[in-house]
């Protein structure tokens, strides 16, 4: 037995109301309704799911996964925020730090900069650097930390005009930028990020630190790979994100001076104003006699924002109805430079494989 | 964790075990004390891998911590099993494949205290056993995470042809 189409599209749209939303848990499960499978179908999920990109940059991404449970979309999600790993600067050895800025102030700002380098190295060849135990050394070596320092003095220039006001000419180093630290390739890191793979901050203008003449930075930062779930800093992405796809319908016609309210109650784009036909103002039906009428139309319903404006309009409150499809995710992913964006996503699914792989083998481990 | 909370929760789980009409599980309760020798080893073997090339041996050694068990009080067909330092990440997603399983009556995850690493899940089932429909469960999600991939890398390449041209 199967249910309508009409009834399908009950299921899979989450009710949007002026102050409440309805319809929000999923049903497809067995049992769920008498006489629907609704079981696991590899084949039935291979061809119902469906990715569609609408716009891919490298440093920003955004997608529709269509066709999926939101448990299964917010594990994508989760994981590309607090499982992918990234390199981030985790220990600084201050040596000498004379200028106004606190060392430990200086050294949180030093975390928090993104680097870039060769991928082949951050992915293949460099592993996670594993914290000593009590009373053990410290063992730092080419595949598990990446040596980076900062060494910059401040100091007058005498090739600046007299009446010189401002400081950056006035001064050498009086800022201190991302791009003063300097990579100190160890080993085997020389293959790995040599030339246009050399470890260089994502964003080489980000100040670290103002000096003055006399001030002097110096320290060597230990850069290690970590996850999100440990330090933000770790997080390849700046915002991983996903909406549910909404749905604007128009139960009866909104015509004329109606229809261009309802547009403005809408981002631009979403409804478009079209005239009446002849062809529709003979037929029977709303339209009757009202060729050349503005009537309004749904074209561009991602646009939306939700803000349920119409809503708040006693003339369109009964004409329409919002609501949000089910297993539509348009998702959003900012990187942080590391990675290119549609590669923090498809790093997050194999992440997560990897999880339920490394789960089954120990759950078959258990049961022995 | 302090450890006076460890040591009460292992004093309520020897409590439970002994009860005499508990169903007895299928599985010896794993101590926490021998989890962590485990890790000790493996820290010591992973210093001693020096080549990188030989990734699946370093994910073989982290296998060794077994971060999986069936909670005291299981039977073969009504289990509640306790995941080490996972979340909802895998929990819900694992929750909803399971109940997509038409042998499982019930299927549920839970953290139970949001300061302990620990994910729960109970299964009941009306055929074969819930040590069973959890492996099917994670074998269905790695289904599922291919399928996903094989679509996006598609996905990625039509868009760029589509922008190119």
């Amino acid at each position: 037995m199967k249910p309508s189409k009409e009834e399908l599209e009950r299921r899979n749209i989450v009710g949007v109301g002026a102050e409440r939303v309805t319809n929000v848990t999923s049903t497809d499960y067995p049992g769920h309704f008498p006489g629907e499978d609704h079981a696991w179908d590899l084949g039935y999920f291979r061809d119902n799911v469906t990715i569609e990109f609408h716009k891919n940059e490298p440093l920003e991404a955004e997608f529709s996964l269509i066709g999926v449970d939101a448990s299964i979309a917010n594990a994508f999600r989760r994981m590309m925020i607090a499982d992918v790993p990234t390199f981030a600067i985790e220990t600084v050895h201050m040596e000498k730090n004379t200028s106004v800025i606190q060392d430990e102030v200086l050294s949180h700002r030093l975390g928090l900069i993104p680097f870039k380098g060769g991928k082949t190295g951050f992915r293949k060849f460099m592993k996670f650097y594993k914290k000593p135990e009590d009373g053990e050394e410290h063992s730092y070596v080419d595949f598990n930390t990446i040596q980076l320092s900062l060494n910059v003095e401040c100091t007058h220039n005498k090739k600046a005009a007299k009446n010189e006001t401002d400081v950056t000419k006035l001064y050498n180093h009086a800022h201190v930028y991302a791009s003063d630290i300097e990579f100190n390739p160890v080993g085997r890191q020389e293959q790995y990020f040599s030339g246009d793979n050399a470890i260089v901050p994502v964003h080489p203008d980000i100040l670290i630190a103002k000096m003055r003449p006399g001030q002097q930075i110096n320290c060597s930062l230990l850069m290690h790979k970590g996850v999100g779930s440990d330090h933000a800093k770790f997080s390849p992405v700046a915002t991983a994100s996903y909406r549910l796809m909404p749905t604007i319908k128009i139960k009866s016609p909104i015509l004329g001076e109606d229809a261009k309210k309802f547009q403005k109650c809408f981002p631009k784009g979403v409804i478009e104003l079209q005239t009446v036909t002849r062809k529709e103002s003979k037929e029977e039906g709303p339209f009757k006699g009202k060729e050349g009428e503005w009537k309004a139309v749904v074209v561009d319903p991602m646009r939306d924002t939700v803000s349920r404006e119409c809503l708040r309009h006693d003339e369109f409150k009964d004409k329409v109805e919002l609501g949000r499809k089910r297993d539509h995710f348009i998702y959003s992913v900012e990187s942080t430079g590391q990675w290119r964006s549609d590669e923090i996503f498809l790093e997050a699914v194999a992440l997560f494989k990897e999880k339920a792989k490394k789960f089954e083998h120990q759950v078959i481990n258990m049961a022995r | 964790m302090p450890p006076r909370a460890k040591a009460k929760k292992e004093e309520v789980e020897e409590s439970d075990v002994s009860m005499s009409d508990a169903p007895v599980s299928g599985q010896k309760a794993v101590s926490t004390d021998d989890d962590e020798s485990m890790k000790d080893d493996a820290a010591v073997e992973d210093q001693g891998g020096d080549e990188f090339d030989e990734d699946e041996e370093e994910e073989e050694e982290e296998d060794d911590i077994q971060r999986v068990r069936i909670l005291p009080g299981s039977t073969p067909t009504a289990a509640s099993f306790e995941f080490l330092d996972e979340g909802h990440t895998l929990g819900n997603a694992l929750r909803w494949i399971i109940m997509k399983n038409p042998d499982v009556e019930f299927c549920a995850y839970a953290i139970p205290h949001p300061a302990e690493a620990k994910m729960n899940i109970r299964i009941q089932t009306f055929e074969g056993t819930a040590v069973e429909a959890l492996e099917k469960g994670l074998r269905d999600l790695q289904d599922l995470a291919d399928v996903v991939t094989e679509k996006f890398k598609t996905a990625k390449e039509e868009f760029a042809d589509r922008m190119t041209s």
